[in-house]
């Protein structure tokens, strides 16, 4: 493939908050301008804005995109606006990457942002509207439903015990405590997980990531521009893989127990990175680190199976025996993940990107892992549980 | 790292702070397409439909007018028994609108028997009144109907699904 060499030079993140007094607009302003000042550039050296956010429902406000553009950076300038649910945080910075590698554009600005606040008297009212509306949304159904059915069915075929699933609520929440973001970071036992309030059995409250309002956004420029603006590789981390793929809305004609469209994304990832063996093994060792994406905890465990960095059945055991710990052999979601820091949907997966850069330019504070992070994967999912997306970043100095 | 947005209390969010309130009403009519009115009116008349794919081979439900495998039409509808089995479930303690239920309903994915892909099936309920200890995920289940006169044409025609193992 012929394309440009493109590289992330900044991120920038607000608060991620149950409820924040900025409006949608002023909360992706200081994202933006954040990842600006870190960049060391000024709005008027973009050539082109993304912008991601997941429906428009939930802020009440219709062609969200339209209205977060000036607060994005986008003022008179050619913006778009991708949108596949959860999958979005992760899809933009995809998007960003094809606008500068395809030389549409030297310098975009991707800015993900939700505000999930706005919608009363709770989130849910705006997520029934991604249920089938002529044979689903009848019978009264709440996302909680999918999830736990979902779920569900990954123990019954794998004999999963609900500890090993567990456990993750305990790690990622442990893990926010160091994200200056995170609404919820906190050291819970096993045992407080277990006994929450249950709400779709096996789905009890502390399984699942707090809706939150907030904003991510990146700068990504060519490796040209980065030379120009006299950016140190130090401070860079270059695009290595992208992938995404789509099953469809009829998800009770597919295999629960596996996300098949996790796979096909990750493998077209793995493969644009010149990484052809895919054993859980060699993908360990060549990838520093994980960020997939938790919304619930059974997720991050399906999903690590999906990227193919488990083999089927066996991450939920990893996770509880501490290999996935921010200091185990492979740490997963060392920034806390969506069950610590929030789940403010397209920022939520925009965080998860962010950090990967955070990492890979040894930026993450007390997060940061030790020794060499050479190469990070952030990997999200969305709609009616059909979309993966995966992003693989590796560091400015990494050949 | 200095992030900024500023955290609201409920109460502030709700009371003290100034916020503008909205309340839409929209009505929506969709039209139920051509696979899914068969389908619909499969219900009304007690049967479940399902179609077949001569390209690929294989019997679906719910139908549908295309196959998303082969991209070819799907126009050979199958009636299918009103039996099935447990794909999956779950005990539903919160609402649509998130508020508590003291007694759990029980969504479940239906795998339709006679659909030669599994799973293949719909979401559905299963009878709320069976106990929480007896129902098991590959349980086979059979149809509960309403009254002929009370059908319409819709997934609710079917009232839940009940066990059907013996006690
Ligand atoms: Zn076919």
């Amino acid at each position: 493939m012929s394309s440009k060499k493109v590289g992330m030079v900044s991120v920038g993140l607000t608060r991620f908050n149950r409820r924040s007094k900025e409006t949608p607009k002023e909360l992706a302003y200081y994202s933006s301008k954040m990842a600006l000042d870190e960049a060391g550039i000024t709005r008027k050296d973009l050539d082109g804005v993304i912008i991601g956010s997941a429906p428009d429902a939930f802020d009440g406000v219709h062609q969200k995109h339209e209205y977060l553009t000036d607060g994005s950076g986008g003022f008179n300038k050619p913006t778009m606006r991708g949108y596949v649910g959860g999958g979005t945080g992760v899809f933009s910075p995809i998007q960003g990457w094809y606008s500068v590698a395809s030389g549409v554009h030297d310098v975009v600005m991707v800015t993900t942002e939700e505000k999930m606040s706005s919608i009363q008297p709770s989130a849910q009212a705006g997520f029934l509207t991604i249920f089938d509306n002529l044979i689903e949304r009848p019978l009264g159904p709440n996302l909680v439903w999918i999830f736990a059915l979902e779920m569900k069915r990954y123990m019954e075929t794998y004999g999963i015990p609900k500890e090993h699933i567990a456990s993750v609520s305990v790690k990622n929440k442990g893990n926010a405590i160091d994200h200056p973001s995170a609404m919820l970071g906190k050291n819970f036992t096993l045992d407080e997980v277990l006994n929450s309030e249950i709400l779709c059995d096996p789905v009890r409250l502390l399984d699942i990531s707090p809706v939150a309002d907030g904003a991510v956004s990146f700068v990504m420029m060519t490796e040209e521009k980065i030379k120009e603006f006299g950016i140190s590789k130090d401070d860079v981390a270059w695009v290595d893989g992208v992938g995404w793929n789509v099953d469809t809305t009829m998800w009770t004609n597919r295999d629960l127990s596996y996300p098949k469209y996790v796979e096909k994304a990750a493998k077209q990832a793995y493969n644009m990175a010149g990484q052809k063996d895919h054993s859980p093994e060699v993908l360990r060792k060549w990838l520093s680190f994980a960020e997939p994406y938790d919304p619930f905890n059974y997720k991050e465990l399906h999903h690590l199976e999906g990227l193919q960095l488990f083999a089927k059945g066996e991450a939920p055991k990893a996770a509880f025996d501490g290999v996935t710990a921010r200091d185990g052999d492979f740490p997963v979601t060392p920034s806390g993940g969506l069950l610590g820091v929030g789940n403010p949907i397209a920022a939520a997966a925009g965080m998860k990107s962010a950090e990967l850069y955070l990492q890979l330019t040894g930026k993450a504070g007390k997060r940061q892992l030790s020794g060499d992070v050479t190469r990070g994967l952030a990997q999200a999912w969305g709609d009616l549980m059909q979309v993966g997306t995966v992003l693989i970043l590796k560091g400015g100095r990494v050949d | 790292m200095d992030v900024r947005g500023k955290r609201l209390t409920l109460d502030e969010f709700m009371n003290t702070e100034l916020s503008v309130k909205h309340y839409p009403e929209m009505e929506y009519n969709w039209a139920t397409g051509v696979a899914i009115t068969k389908f619909l009116k499969g219900l009304k008349n007690g049967k479940i439909l399902g179609t077949y794919c001569n390209d690929c081979d294989r019997t679906v439900c719910p139908p549908r007018m295309f196959c998303e495998e082969c991209f070819n039409p799907m126009n050979h509808y199958v009636k299918l028994p009103d039996t099935g089995v447990i794909n999956t479930f779950s005990l539903a303690f919160i609402r649509t609108d998130a508020t508590r239920r003291e007694k759990a309903e029980i969504p479940a994915v239906i795998d339709i028997d006679g659909t030669s892909i599994s799973p293949s099936g719909f979401l559905h309920l299963i009878d709320e009144d069976v106990s929480h200890d007896k129902i098991k995920i590959g349980m086979k289940v059979k149809a509960v109907w309403k009254d002929e006169k009370d059908r319409i044409g819709d997934i609710t025609d079917i009232k839940f699904f009940e066990l059907l193992e013996d006690d």
